[in-house]
C-alpha cells in the first residue's frame, strides 16, 4: 500500500488551521456562475479597472504634476524651444524616452474608455432585465456612483498632461463650477487656487484626485459590489429548472475559473494591442495649453460628449435678478442635465416599483425587455433623450465630415431632444408587446409550423 | 449505555439537521421539475495538445516582448507581442475552460439572507445597550453636539484651499493707455490689422495667461458699426477688439466668420467659439447671435496712438469669462 501523501493537503492545513480557510474556499470554489453572455460586461470593467491600475501606476512613475513652465528640449523636434509645463514635459518624455512609455500610456487611455462603456453597457443589461430590484437595489446604486466615480476619474486623467484639450476641458469645467447655485464661485476659486488658469496647486490637487482619492473610492466600491454579489448569489434568467429560489450556472472550479481568466487575458490582450497599435490622444500634435489658445473640431473623450452637447444645445438663458446673475447659463447642460439623468438612475427602483412594474416582491430571476414593455420603453425613452444629447456633442463634426450647417444642426438636435424619446417609447412599447405575445425569439429563430395547399385545396403540414 | 447514548446522539443531530434544512434537497428539482445540473468530465480530443500549443506560443511572444523592450523598444512591436501572448494566454485558458477540464452545470439553493425571526431581539439588543440611563435626551443632545464639533473641526482645513471670492474674478490687465502687443510681446500697429483678418493681443508687461489679458482685434468697414452710443469712439478705423475668453465656458474664441462680400451676405462679421459654437456679433458691440452663451464679449474701447500704435483707451466694458451665482452685471 503505497502511501503518497496528497500535495495538497499541507499547504491547505497550514491556511486552515490559522484562518479556517478551508470553507471560505469550498464557499468560492462551489460559486455558481449564470452563463448568459451579458453577465461578462461587468467583468470587462473589473479587469478594465486592473488594467488601469498597473499601467497607471507605470505610468505614475514617470509624471511630475507641475505646472511650472520650462523651455522643451526633448526628443520631438515640432516643440523645440517652445514654454511648457512640467506635467506636459514629462507626459512627452514618457511617451517617446521611456521604454514602453507610450504603449503603457495609450493602453492607459484605451482601457479608461473601454472601463467606462463596460459600466455603462453592463447599466443597461441591469436596467432594461430589471436586475436592480429588491434585493439587489442597494448593489444598483453602489454600481451607479461607480459610473459617476469613473467619469469623474476619466476627466482628472484626461486633464493632468496640461497638453492644450485638457486645459480646454478644465476651462468648461471651471465654468460649470463656477455656476453651481450659491457656492460655485468659492468652490472654483477655492479648488483652483484662484481664477482660471488657477495656481499651480490645482495640478496637485487633480493629480492626488487621480492617483489617490478617486481610485481608492472606486476600489473599495468595487469590493463592496463584488461582496454583494457573493451575499445574495447572482441573479439569472427564467430556463428550465431555474427558480427564484435556486441559480443554475458553471461553478467556479474549475470551468468559470478558466473562462474569466481566459476574458482577462482577452480584455488585457484588446487593450495593450490597442495601445500598442491605435493611437490616442497625441499630445504632442495639440501642443500646451495656454487660456488663449483653442482649436476647432476638438472632442472630449467618449463619457463627456452628453455633456458637451448639453451645454452646446442649452439655448443662451440665464437667470439675473437686480442687477446680479443667479444661474449662468453653462448650469443648465454641465451641471443640471447629467443631476437629473443620475438622479433618474438612483431614483429607478422606487420608481419602478412604485409606478412602473408596481410590484414591491424580491426577484432574482430577471426579466426579459419584453417581460416589461413599460418598462422597457421607458428606459429607451430615456437612452434616446441622452443619446441625442450625446451625438449633439458631435455636431461640429457633422459640419467637418459632411457639411452639414452647425446652427441647423443645433436646431435638429433641440427638436430631436424632445421629439425622438416619444417615439422610441411608443416604437419599444409595441415591439416588446409583440415579441412577448409572439412567444418567439428574434435571434433563435421561428418555431412555428410550414405547411403547403395540396390539391384538394385544404393545407397540410411539411416537415422542413 | 454509551451504544444508546451514541444513538441518541445521532437521532438528536439527525433532527436538528432537519429542522435546519441543511439535509433539505440541496438543489434537487422539484417535483415535476427538469433537473439542468450535469457533469461531463474527460477532455476533447486534441484540446490538451491545443493548450499545450497556446502556452507555448504566449510563452515565445512573452519572450519577444522582453527582447524588444530591450533591444528595440518599438511601440507598435511591444503592443504587438504583447497583446499576441495575451491573446494566446486567453484561447488557452478558454479552451482549457471549455474542453478539457469537466464541463459542470450545478444548481445551488439560494441562502435566504432576511431573519424576520432575529430582528425583534437585534433591537432589543440595541435599545438594552440604554438600559439604566436616565437623562437620554441630553446625552443624545450633548453627543451630536460633539458630532458636530468634530466634523466641523474635520471640515474647517478645507479653508486653507482659498483664496475665498475676491474682486479678483473680475480683475483684468487693461488700463487706459496700455499698449497692445502681440505674443510676442511685440506692440500692435492699426495697418497690421487688415479687414478679415484676425489677431491676438495681450496688453504691454501683462501675464499673458491671465483670463483677463487676451483679446481678439478685427477691423471692419467702420460705415457699418452698430455700436451704442457711449462706444461710438471705441473702434477707431473701424478696428474693434472683445475679450478673447468666452463668456459662455471660458474657452479661447479662435473662430473668425468674416463675409467676403459684406453687401450680399444677410450676417454680418462675428466672433465664434469652437467649444460650444457661442457667436458674437462683431458690429453689434458683442451681442450673442447664437448659442448658448448669456451675456456679449466685453469690448476693449481702443485707441491709436501718434506712432500708429493700438492702446487701450480704457478697460473692459465687463467682467470677463463665465458668470457666478450673485456676481454684478
Amino acid at each position: 500500500m503505497s502511501r503518497r501523501r496528497d500535495p495538497l493537503a499541507d499547504p491547505l492545513r497550514f491556511v486552515d488551521e490559522r484562518l479556517g480557510a478551508a470553507r471560505g474556499l469550498r464557499f468560492v470554489l462551489d460559486y455558481v456562475f449564470p452563463d448568459h453572455w451579458s453577465f461578462m460586461l461587468g467583468e470587462v470593467a473589473l479587469y478594465s479597472f486592473i488594467v488601469l491600475v498597473l499601467t497607471g501606476t507605470f505610468l505614475a512613475l514617470f509624471f511630475s504634476p507641475d505646472l511650472g513652465q520650462i523651455t522643451y528640449h526633448g526628443r520631438y523636434g515640432p516643440l523645440q524651444g517652445l514654454a511648457v509645463s512640467q506635467a506636459y514635459d514629462s507626459t512627452l518624455r514618457m511617451s517617446f524616452a521611456v521604454s514602453g512609455g507610450l504603449l503603457a500610456r495609450q493602453t492607459h487611455h484605451w482601457a479608461a474608455l473601454v472601463f467606462v462603456a463596460a459600466i455603462t453597457l453592463h447599466l443597461f443589461r441591469i436596467v432594461f432585465t430589471g436586475a436592480f430590484r429588491k434585493p439587489r437595489d442597494i448593489n444598483y446604486f453602489v454600481g451607479v456612483t461607480l459610473l459617476a466615480l469613473a467619469i469623474l476619474e476619466g476627466f482628472a486623467g484626461y486633464s493632468l498632461p496640461d497638453d492644450l484639450l485638457s486645459g480646454i476641458g478644465l476651462a468648461i469645467a471651471w465654468a460649470v463650477a463656477m455656476s453651481l447655485p450659491l457656492i460655485g464661485g468659492p468652490l472654483a476659486t477655492a479648488l483652483w487656487g484662484g481664477r482660471f488658469p488657477g495656481t499651480t496647486v490645482f495640478e496637485s490637487r487633480l493629480f492626488i484626485a487621480h492617483v489617490f482619492v478617486l481610485p481608492a473610492l472606486l476600489a473599495a466600491l468595487i469590493a463592496v459590489h463584488l461582496t454583494i454579489i457573493a451575499l445574495q448569489r447572482h441573479s439569472q434568467f427564467p430556463g428550465p429548472g431555474r427558480r427564484e429560489q435556486n441559480v443554475v450556472g458553471t461553478p467556479l472550479w474549475p470551468g468559470y475559473a478558466l473562462r474569466s481568466l481566459g476574458l482577462f487575458a482577452a480584455v488585457c490582450c484588446v487593450l495593450v494591442l490597442m495601445g500598442g497599435l491605435v493611437q490616442i490622444n497625441p499630445v504632442w500634435l495639440w501642443g500646451p495649453y495656454h487660456p488663449y489658445v483653442s482649436t476647432n473640431g476638438a472632442q472630449p473623450d467618449w463619457y463627456l460628449g452628453w455633456l458637451i452637447g448639453g451645454l452646446r444645445l442649452m439655448p443662451n438663458l440665464e437667470i439675473h435678478a437686480f442687477g446680479h446673475t443667479l444661474v449662468p447659463n453653462p448650469f443648465f447642460g454641465g451641471a443640471l442635465f447629467p443631476t437629473l439623468v443620475f438622479a433618474l438612475l438612483y431614483a429607478l427602483p422606487w420608481l419602478d416599483r412604485r409606478f412602473i412594474s408596481r410590484d414591491y416582491r424580491a426577484h432574482h430571476l430577471l426579466e426579459r425587455p419584453r417581460d416589461n414593455p413599460r418598462r422597457s420603453a421607458l428606459g429607451a425613452a430615456v437612452l434616446a433623450a441622452v443619446v441625442i444629447v450625446f451625438a449633439a456633442g458631435s455636431a461640429d463634426r457633422l459640419f467637418f465630415q459632411f457639411g452639414f450647417g452647425y446652427e441647423g444642426a443645433v436646431w435638429f438636435f433641440r427638436g430631436a431632444f424632445l421629439l425622438v424619446p416619444v417615439v422610441v417609447f411608443v416604437i419599444t412599447k409595441r415591439v416588446c408587446t409583440a415579441l412577448a405575445r409572439a412567444h418567439e425569439h428574434p435571434l433563435r429563430g421561428w418555431s412555428g409550423a410550414l405547411v403547403a395547399r395540396n390539391q384538394r385545396g385544404g393545407f397540410e403540414r411539411v416537415e422542413p | 449505555m454509551r451504544g444508546a447514548a451514541r444513538a441518541l446522539w445521532r437521532w438528536l443531530v439527525a433532527i436538528v439537521l432537519l429542522r435546519s434544512g441543511a439535509l433539505r434537497r440541496r438543489g434537487r428539482p422539484l417535483p415535476g421539475e427538469v433537473d439542468p445540473s450535469e457533469r461531463h468530465a474527460g477532455a476533447a480530443r486534441g484540446a490538451d495538445l491545443a493548450v499545450v500549443v497556446l502556452l507555448l506560443a504566449t510563452a515565445l511572444l512573452a519572450a519577444c516582448f522582453a527582447a524588444l523592450f530591450v533591444l528595440e523598444p518599438d511601440t507598435q512591436l511591444l503592443g504587438l507581442a504583447l497583446g499576441l501572448a495575451l491573446g494566446a494566454l486567453a484561447a488557452a485558458l478558454i479552451v482549457a475552460g471549455r474542453r478539457l477540464v469537466p464541463q459542470e452545470t450545478k444548481v445551488e439553493e439560494r441562502p435566504a439572507l432576511a431573519r424576520p425571526d432575529q430582528l425583534a431581539p437585534a433591537a432589543e439588543q440595541l435599545r438594552a445597550g440604554a438600559e439604566g440611563i436616565t437623562r437620554r435626551r441630553l446625552l443624545g443632545a450633548a453627543a451630536g453636539a460633539a458630532g458636530a464639533g468634530i466634523a466641523a473641526a474635520a471640515a474647517i482645513p478645507v479653508a486653507a484651499l482659498g483664496p475665498g471670492i475676491t474682486d479678483q474674478l473680475s480683475r483684468t490687465p487693461w488700463r487706459a493707455g496700455r499698449r497692445l502687443v502681440d505674443e510676442g510681446g511685440t506692440p500692435v500697429a492699426a495697418l497690421e490689422v487688415r479687414t478679415g483678418s484676425f489677431l491676438t493681443a495681450f496688453p504691454e508687461g501683462a501675464q499673458q495667461d491671465d483670463l483677463g489679458a487676451a483679446v481678439v482685434v478685427v477691423r471692419v468697414d467702420p460705415a457699418m458699426l452698430r455700436l451704442p452710443a457711449p462706444r461710438a469712439g471705441w473702434a477707431p478705423e473701424g478696428i474693434l477688439a472683445y475679450s478673447k475668453i468666452c463668456t459662455h465656458a471660458a474657452c479661447a474664441i479662435s473662430l473668425y466668420r468674416s463675409p467676403l462680400n459684406p453687401s450680399t451676405e444677410s450676417r454680418g462679421p462675428a466672433l465664434v467659439c469652437p467649444c460650444h459654437f457661442s457667436t458674437f456679433d462683431v458690429l453689434e458691440a458683442g451681442r450673442v447671435e447664437f448659442g448658448p452663451a448669456g451675456r456679449p464679449l466685453p469690448q476693449l474701447p481702443l485707441a491709436i496712438d501718434a506712432a500708429g500704435v493700438l492702446r487701450a483707451a480704457g478697460s473692459l466694458s465687463d467682467a470677463v469669462g463665465p458668470a457666478w451665482w450673485g456676481d454684478r452685471r
